[in-house]
């Protein structure tokens, strides 16, 4: 079989690439504008001998997805704003135990019940520091239906690799648009590892300070204890003791801070002698990419960024692209989240926002004039 | 008796964790003593067990057992075993819960669990109060009785846990008490047994917290009280609502057969399946 073409939505888009991925268990809770993938996963996952369950809530949701990871599946679930505040506190969980797992958040005009059916980027913080406590997680930012798939099979990879909840923050226009995309026959996949030590020497949490350890399932005589505590090497609480804690959370954090160069990815068009440079993610990036070939073609040294990796922030690679350039635009959905990152990290450069609230992304003429004018 | 042999179910224990957080005198021994009583008695292989909690002093009780054990977060144990039963319908999964956690955080995921009817056994340690964090009232204490936030008593009616889960669909529900291990073993023995979703509501003592505020001064009167407020089920049916005031009903309340929810999901899979393959046991590592 060869790859196929299809036109359909994000939303179905990330259901196919997490089943091309392997994942076989979705747990849900019905939330606008995410619905189509928890349906799309009822229909499909059967087919594929997976389960779907929908659940009494996205806390439970997330709390099945996590059981299912530990008896040996790839699992997910999708959401949307609401729903992922709910999620926040097993997310957490999943960090602190090291679940690989994948969340789709289709983020909808927030706070609170806000704008159902209109899109926004209201929740790239809330990705990153939802849960309490010091952790680091892997978000994705797909901006277009082919990105939905690959992205979203992509994060099973992700996941694995890092033992780490993997985000893929999109939003209700890349969720609900349709287009033709390209579905392979096959996709990349990592499996998960068994230890190479058998139950009697294995110990589930020692691993290098910025890595992680092989993962068994339950069932397979590892007899393992996971726990939400701080925990030491056999997985034991050690809750009182500052040392244990401050490894386990160090590591924790470094396995993914420290392995950004690997981890994360961007996307430019003639950065090299730009002046400026648009920089987004996620739907708002195909305006931002649009302004800037307008731009080029009215002799302005314009450039484009397009963060496809989020989280852990792409820093070095938005400073080698920015080098030439005195200024830079942040065009997000928010009233400004990624802006102060990329203020962070280029403390020389002059970064200026263009925030965007309300349901619909910045268009082109919008970008074009802001990058004139800065 | 030579006091120094060891306890017969020190063989399923995590040895390098104990002794146990547990106070002198707390009813989650005799519950974890009943229970592998209860697993020898179903003739349950041990090695096929996983237990799974939530947060609190009862939930602390699967991490000192030798087995694949979840200590998840407060409330919400039976939403990760829902996962853990889908994934591997042939693995004993096992709760371990507080009133607390059981009936406040996690009410919901509770109900939702016995509607289901899914494959899970569900022992919820009934102290009346949140022992972990020192004393306070919970769905269960009831009315009148001193919690660290009911300096004056509680004003709340408190849940019949065992009717609730019951009306909520589980196919096996009983209550006993920790003056009752011999009925509690066996209670948790047909649990285990039953194809379907099985809450053991084990009512016990918090002398530490319970005990202290409500002015029962042992463990052992705790237990004489319990023991002395029982009423058999089939007794109690017999009787007016006047007449069981203060008495603590305990038996069997639901003992039934109904389609059980992961075999559904397992018939689902063979029925619409279009790789020749309706299970995904332990997936995660192939290579496609
Ligand atoms: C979300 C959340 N809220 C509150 C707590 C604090 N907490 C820990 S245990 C507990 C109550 C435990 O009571 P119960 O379930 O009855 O168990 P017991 O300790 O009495 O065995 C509470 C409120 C928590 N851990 N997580
Ligand atoms: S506080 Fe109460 S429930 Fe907790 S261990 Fe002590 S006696 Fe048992």
């Amino acid at each position: 079989m060869k790859a196929e073409k299809y036109f359909i939505q994000g939303n179905e888009a990330c259901a196919r690439g997490a089943l091309k991925a392997g994942c076989r268990f979705f747990a849900g809770y019905p939330i606008t504008p995410s619905t189509e993938i928890a349906e799309d996963m009822a229909v499909f996952l059967p087919r594929e001998g997976g389960s779907f369950i929908q659940m009494e809530d996205e806390i439970s949701a997330l709390g099945a997805v996590i059981g299912a990871v530990w008896t040996g599946l790839k699992a997910m679930t999708a959401t949307s704003g609401p729903g992922f505040s709910l999620m926040q506190e097993h997310i957490g969980y999943a960090a602190m135990t090291e679940t690989p797992l994948v969340i789709v958040n289709m983020q909808r005009g927030s706070p609170s019940t806000g704008q159902p059916t209109m899109a926004s980027q209201s929740d790239m913080m809330q990705s990153r520091w939802g849960s309490h406590g010091d952790y680091e997680i892997i978000a994705l930012s797909p901006s277009s239906v082919q990105e939905c798939f690959d992205f979203t099979a992509e994060a099973f990879n992700l996941a694995e690799k890092y033992r780490v909840p993997v985000m893929v923050m999109g939003d209700e226009i890349v969720g609900h648009m349709r287009e033709k995309i390209i579905i392979p026959d096959k996709v990349e996949i990592l499996p998960r590892q068994m230890p190479k030590e058998g139950p009697e020497t294995f110990l589930p949490y020692q691993a290098p300070p910025e890595g992680t350890s092989a993962m068994p399932a339950f069932g397979d005589g590892y007899k393992m204890h996971i726990t939400g505590l701080t925990h030491d090497e056999r997985g034991y609480p050690d809750a009182s003791n500052p040392q244990t804690h401050s490894e386990l959370v160090n590591r924790l954090c470094d396995k993914i801070l420290k392995k950004t160069a690997e981890i994360a990815r961007i996307q430019e068009e003639s950065t090299a002698d730009a002046d400026v440079i648009a920089l987004s993610y996620g739907a708002p990036s195909r305006s931002a990419l649009k302004a800037v070939r307008n731009a080029r073609n009215q002799d302005i040294k314009a450039g484009f960024i397009k963060l496809d990796t989020v989280w852990p922030f792409p820093e070095e690679l938005v400073r080698e692209t920015t080098k030439n350039a005195g200024k830079v635009v942040v065009v997000e959905m928010n009233l400004g989240q990624i802006f102060y990152e990329v203020q962070r990290v280029l403390p020389e450069v002059k970064v200026e926002l263009l925030p965007k609230i309300g349901g619909e992304m910045q268009s082109p003429q919008e970008i074009l004039e802001k990058i004139k004018s800065i | 008796m030579d006091k120094t042999r060891e306890n017969r179910f020190m063989k399923y224990l995590r040895k390098d964790r104990l002794p146990n957080i547990f106070c002198a005198g707390c009813g989650n021994g005799i519950i974890m003593n009943t229970f592998f009583n209860g697993m020898e008695m179903a003739e349950i292989d041990f090695e096929n067990i996983v237990l799974v909690s939530g947060i609190g002093c009862s939930s602390r009780i699967p991490g000192y057992v030798k087995c694949d054990s979840l200590h998840t977060t407060h409330g919400r144990p039976i939403s990760f075993a829902t996962g853990i039963k889908l994934a591997n319908p042939e693995l004993d999964v096992v709760v371990f819960t507080g009133d607390g956690d059981a009936a406040a955080i996690g009410g919901n995921h509770l109900i939702h669990g016995a509607r289901r009817n899914i494959d899970l056994t569900v022992i919820c340690i009934n102290n009346s109060i949140y022992g972990m964090t020192g004393g306070q009232i919970s769905p269960t204490s009831p009315k009148g009785s001193y919690g660290s936030t009911a300096p004056y008593g509680a004003l709340e009616n408190p849940f019949n846990l065992s009717e609730l889960v019951k009306a909520a669909g589980a196919t096996y529900v009983a209550r006993w008490t920790t003056a009752h291990p011999v009925q509690l073993s066996n209670t948790i023995k047909k649990a285990l047994l039953n194809k379907g979703f099985s809450f053991v509501e084990a009512v016990s003592q918090c002398p530490t917290y319970f005990g202290r505020k409500n002015r029962m001064k042992s463990p052992i009167e705790m237990m004489h009280r319990m023991k002395e407020e029982s009423v058999l089920k089939r007794k109690a049916d017999q009787l007016t609502e006047s007449e069981l005031e203060g008495k603590l009903v305990v038996g069997e309340f639901q003992n039934k057969t109904a389609p059980e929810f992961s075999d559904k999901i397992c018939r689902l899979l063979e029925d619409k399946c279009v790789t020749g393959k309706p299970s995904s046991l332990k997936s995660a590592y192939q290579e496609d």
